[in-house]
């Protein structure tokens, strides 16, 4: 019950660096951000211009981090942030910013939007202007180890009856293994087919692997709501298994933001490289496809299209090995427009996902993506992240489309050679 | 117009006087006639004007000479003669210059004061050279110190003609730093009208189209804001200069005679100073017709403009800085810097000192207090 | 004062000034925006990344796959207003000599009825993307009177040397200081406006370009 205001300002302070200074320097207020941002897109409400979500933190480094805005502070001309300012912003800053990163490839001074999203809410959430909904998920992510309130038994029970259906055993806190593999809440509760997948492709191809039982959540809400603290205290769980067991490399799921928080952010929350390898799944399976020890047989006849999520693309590098995968086991395979890099967000990365508040809107900008699947006449979409599968899930049922959302790991599966 | 056809010869008019030196009637309408030329008046205007030139009194001119090189005077007198430079001489009675009149001392002064009595009103004062504010005994002529000699012939004058750049604006004697205190004629005489020929020299048919032009109409021509008649200084050397369509066209001459230069291209990049500077060299050209500054290759000096001496190198174009310099931004970029180092001290303590009050963010502290 | 006066106090201390405020407060600026540092990235960046800071520093000035459609005036209008004001600048003989005189570094200069071609048509780009502030709602929310005075001084270089290369409204000298001062008045005021986007682009775009080349993505 502590956050105050002048913490939030404070920690705006911390986060100002030499790119945010650059990128406010830098602004021509062109509005050529709101045009490659889904929540602009799709209401057309000016607000939602992604460079105005960061107008707080923008005051604040104007008059704190330039001779301008120092002087003007001193001569009483400057117009602090307040606590009603963050109060309006903080629908702008959560429920209408899945950090797609869109914006940051399209402002032409080069901003990286999306980055100052990110640190801005390290404010946000210190001066209590996070969503109660991401409060209450965090909480449960750090106090019960999973934002879903998920324990070790539930993973357990799936453990069960991933073994009882393909027979092969799934090892927990095996010492050595080369992988550590992590899943997102949404796989255990909604997505049982990506262990079982996962089990049967990785026996196929001779893989040593292990789950860890004190480090089986990948997600990280920390980093959505924007507390470093707490973010790292939850990442720290994964690199503690990992050391503990020894093992190479750490798989990150079919989940966005998890990736992001472990391969990217992960060292620097940690404050040191890691000593073993981060992979997202669709790397590794990349890997051993190309290795040749990832074989399938049979292509998948119906036409489907791929959706690139956010975090595991644009803000991932994760582009080429969808594809390649895809190509071996579906006959038809169709990209949507914009596909790749500039691909469109499902509506709901960030935590906005996690925030029911902001569940109007998010439908509202489904739209965006509802057009893309119907450009390219499919009923089957691939992804590769668990919450932009139940996020697109969620829209296609409101606007009552008739197509099916699959993860790409157990669509591999479904081709997979096996006991040969 | 029968009365114009016949030379009538009025006793003491400029008409007596040409016909003493044998200029014939022809002679003097042609010299009319490229008068009205150089004036801008319509040729009917030739003959008219030679009318009132002959029956006009031979006017009275005192021409006074302060801190000046006599290169005005040199300008207007040397030439080939006969010309029409020399004839203007025949129109008026140069009744005081000192470096032209025989009389020298006291009797000298006493023309000056003979013909101020006697055309009292009518004489017409001509004045080349600056004159120095700063300590009279900088420039005296008879122990008359120049300021008071000015004030002294201007008081009975029907106008002054300021010819030259030094008595028009200050010329050369007022360039940075002024030594003398130099001043320019209109700067002490503010009661009387007053055409300014400035130049340096002005071009000797300017200087006696202004006399004819006075002669003929008896008042002042139609003048600029500087008080230069705009019959010959309407136009800048640029607007008229036959090397504007290189200029146009983006081509310059790198060096004094390279083959640009010769072949005619702009003067713009050896700092020619032609697109500022209003006066006829363009158009009459100097020494007959001969030629002119940037026809022989040079640019212009722009030397009937006020104050052109401090206006900067006559060699820089004008784009160029007059005096900043590559070391003085550098100097500049070190303040800047210092500036920035001080600024980056007072930053860094700035986050520094919200580093050191970041409380670790727990579960708890997510949300306020509700008041 | 008369007019050459004018163009010599325009040429010479009122320049020095100007080009003076300008040098120290762009380093100035670059010390405030580099003082701030950040932290060295402790993942391990992608080897084999398509893209990289000094990429973006360039490839930003392309327009992202359907962009240009999405706003072709913003595009279109800052292509040929920027366009328009470099040849200005850089390729105008006079303006050569000036930075000649300033580093001793020359370079051929364009025709100049192309250059004044140029020049029309960065004015009217100026024209069109100020009606286009105006209109659109996204950037008129953004707009602020710094904006707006940052058009009007980008402006005035343009339209005071139009004037002044054609002999317009004023006598020429006037009309040449004029365009000098409206010169300095933009020099002064660039360090301290979004005008300083003209220096702080390339260290947005670097760090765009870094950041999105660590994770393998050419942005
Ligand atoms: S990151 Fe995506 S959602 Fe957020 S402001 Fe940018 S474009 Fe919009
Ligand atoms: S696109 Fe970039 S420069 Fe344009 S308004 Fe947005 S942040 Fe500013
Ligand atoms: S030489 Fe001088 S006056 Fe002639 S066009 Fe060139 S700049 Fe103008």
């Amino acid at each position: 019950m502590s956050a105050t205001l002048a913490k939030g300002i404070n920690s705006f302070k911390e986060v100002i660096d030499t790119p945010i200074a650059s990128y406010f320097s830098s602004c021509v207020h062109c509005g050529l951000c709101a045009e490659a941002c889904l929540f602009y897109n799709e209401t057309g409400d000016a607000k939602y211009t992604p460079i105005h979500k960061l107008e707080p933190l923008r005051r604040v480094w104007k008059q704190e981090y330039t001779l301008l805005g120092k002087l003007g502070k001193m001569l009483g001309l400057s117009d602090p942030v307040t606590d009603a300012e963050l109060t309006e912003w903080e629908p702008l800053v959560y429920d209408s910013c899945t950090m797609c990163g869109r914006c940051s490839m399209v402002c032409p001074v080069g901003n990286d939007i999306t980055y100052m999203i990110r640190k801005m809410r390290e404010g946000m959430s210190a001066s209590g202007h996070a969503p109660e909904d991401m409060i209450g998920a965090t909480a449960r992510a750090v106090n019960i180890g999973s934002p879903m309130g998920i324990k070790w038994p539930a993973v357990q029970a799936q453990i069960k009856h991933v073994q009882a259906e393909t027979g092969i055993e799934v090892p927990v806190d095996k010492q050595g293994a080369d992988y550590l593999v992590l899943m997102s809440s949404m796989e255990i509760i909604n997505f049982p087919e990506y262990l079982s997948a996962l089990s049967r492709i990785f026996k196929q191809a001779g893989v040593s692997w292990t789950l860890a039982a004190d480090a089986f959540e990948a997600t990280n809400s920390g980093i959505q709501i924007g507390a470093s603290d707490l973010a790292r205290e939850i990442v720290s769980r994964i690199v503690v298994a990992a050391e503990r067991l020894k093992v190479k490399c750490v798989i990150s799921p079919e989940c966005g933001h998890a990736f992001t928080a472990i391969r990217w952010e992960g060292p620097n929350l940690m404050g040191r490289p890691f000593g073993f390898e981060v992979k997202h799944i669709l790397e590794v399976l990349d890997g051993l496809h190309a290795a040749g020890k990832l074989k399938t047989r049979g292509k998948d006849k119906r036409p489907l299209t791929y959706h690139d999520p956010c975090q595991i693309a644009r803000r991932g590098g994760v582009v080429a090995q969808p594809r390649r995968l895809l190509n071996e086991v579906a006959e038809d395979f169709r990209e949507m427009p914009d596909a790749g890099v500039m691909n469109w967000c499902c509506g709901g990365g960030g935590g906005v996902s996690a925030n029911s508040r902001a569940e109007p809107l998010r439908l509202e900008v489904f739209k965006t993506k509802k057009r893309q699947i119907e450009a390219t006449g499919v009923h089957t979409l691939i992804t590769a992240c668990a919450n932009c599968r139940i996020v697109m899930e969620e829209g296609l049922e409101h606007y009552q489309m008739k197509v099916e959302v699959l993860g790409l790991t157990e669509l591999l599966a479904e081709y997979l050679v096996e006991g040969e | 117009m029968k009365k114009t056809q016949k030379a009538e010869v009025i006793p003491g008019s400029v008409g007596e006087g040409l016909a003493q030196r044998g200029v014939t009637r022809r002679e003097f309408l042609k010299y009319c006639s490229s008068l009205a030329a150089l004036l801008a008046l319509p040729p009917s205007m030739a003959s008219a004007m030679a009318e009132a030139i002959s029956k006009a009194r031979r006017q009275s001119v005192i021409w006074l000479s302060f801190q000046e090189c006599t290169g005005c005077t040199e300008s207007i007198t040397r030439s080939h003669s006969p010309t029409l430079e020399n004839l203007i001489f025949d129109l008026i009675s140069l009744d005081y210059h000192h470096t032209l009149q025989a009389a020298s001392g006291e009797a000298a002064e006493q023309a000056r004061m003979q013909a101020m009595k006697d055309n009292d009103g009518k004489y017409l004062v001509i004045v080349d050279g600056s004159i120095p504010l700063g300590n009279p005994g900088y420039s005296c002529i008879a122990g008359i110190s120049n300021h008071d000699m000015l004030v002294e012939t201007a008081k009975g004058a029907a106008a002054i003609v300021a010819v030259g750049t030094c008595a028009a604006f200050g010329g050369l004697p007022m360039a940075d730093p002024n030594p003398t205190g130099a001043v320019s004629v209109g700067d002490i005489i503010k009661d009387k009208p007053i055409i300014n020929v400035p130049g340096c020299p002005p071009i000797p048919v300017v200087m006696t189209g202004v006399l004819a032009h006075f002669l003929t109409f008896g008042g002042l021509p139609e003048m600029d804001a500087l008080g230069r008649p705009k019959s010959f200084y309407g136009d800048t050397i640029h607007d008229r200069c036959y090397r504007r369509p290189f200029y146009d066209q983006g081509k310059f001459a790198q060096s004094f005679d390279d083959e640009a230069a010769r072949n005619g291209w702009c003067l713009f990049k050896l700092g020619c100073k032609g697109p500022v500077t209003y006066n006829a060299c363009a158009t009459t050209k100097w020494n007959d017709g001969t030629s002119f500054p940037i026809q022989s290759g040079h640019g212009c000096i722009g030397c009937s403009e006020p104050d052109f001496w401090d206006a900067g190198s006559f060699y820089k174009a004008l784009s160029m800085p007059v005096s900043a310099t590559s070391s003085m931004l550098a100097g500049a970029a070190a303040v800047g810097a210092a500036a920035g180092v001080a600024i980056t001290w007072h930053n860094r303590s700035t986050k520094a000192a919200a580093k050191a009050a970041h409380e670790k963010v727990t579960v708890q502290d997510l949300t306020r207090e509700v008041k | 004062m008369n007019h050459l006066d004018l163009l010599t106090f325009a040429r010479g201390s009122a320049l020095n000034w100007a080009l003076m405020i300008f040098a120290a407060g762009v380093v100035l600026r670059l010390f405030e925006i580099f003082g701030l540092s950040r932290k060295p990235d402790l993942a391990r960046p992608r080897s084999d990344s398509p893209g990289s800071g000094w990429r973006t520093m360039l490839s930003r000035s392309i327009p992202p796959q359907g962009m240009l459609k999405r706003d072709p005036v913003t595009y279109i209008g800052g292509y040929v207003f920027h366009l328009g004001l470099l040849l200005a600048i850089f390729f105008f003989a006079p303006h050569i000599e000036f930075f000649r005189s300033m580093t001793g570094l020359h370079w051929p200069n364009l025709p100049t009825a192309l250059v004044d071609a140029s020049v029309v048509a960065a004015i009217a780009a100026l024209g069109v993307l100020l009606a286009h502030r105006l209109n659109n709602k996204v950037k008129r929310m953004l707009s602020g009177s710094g904006d707006y005075l940052a058009w009007a001084v980008t402006l005035l270089p343009l339209l005071t040397g139009y004037m002044a290369y054609h002999h317009l409204l004023f006598e020429y000298a006037l009309m040449l200081s004029l365009h000098i001062f409206s010169v300095e008045l933009l020099l002064v005021l660039l360090p301290f406006t979004k005008l300083f986007h003209t220096f702080s682009v390339f260290v947005s775009r670097w760090y765009n370009g870094d950041f999105f080349g660590r994770k393998g993505v050419a942005s």
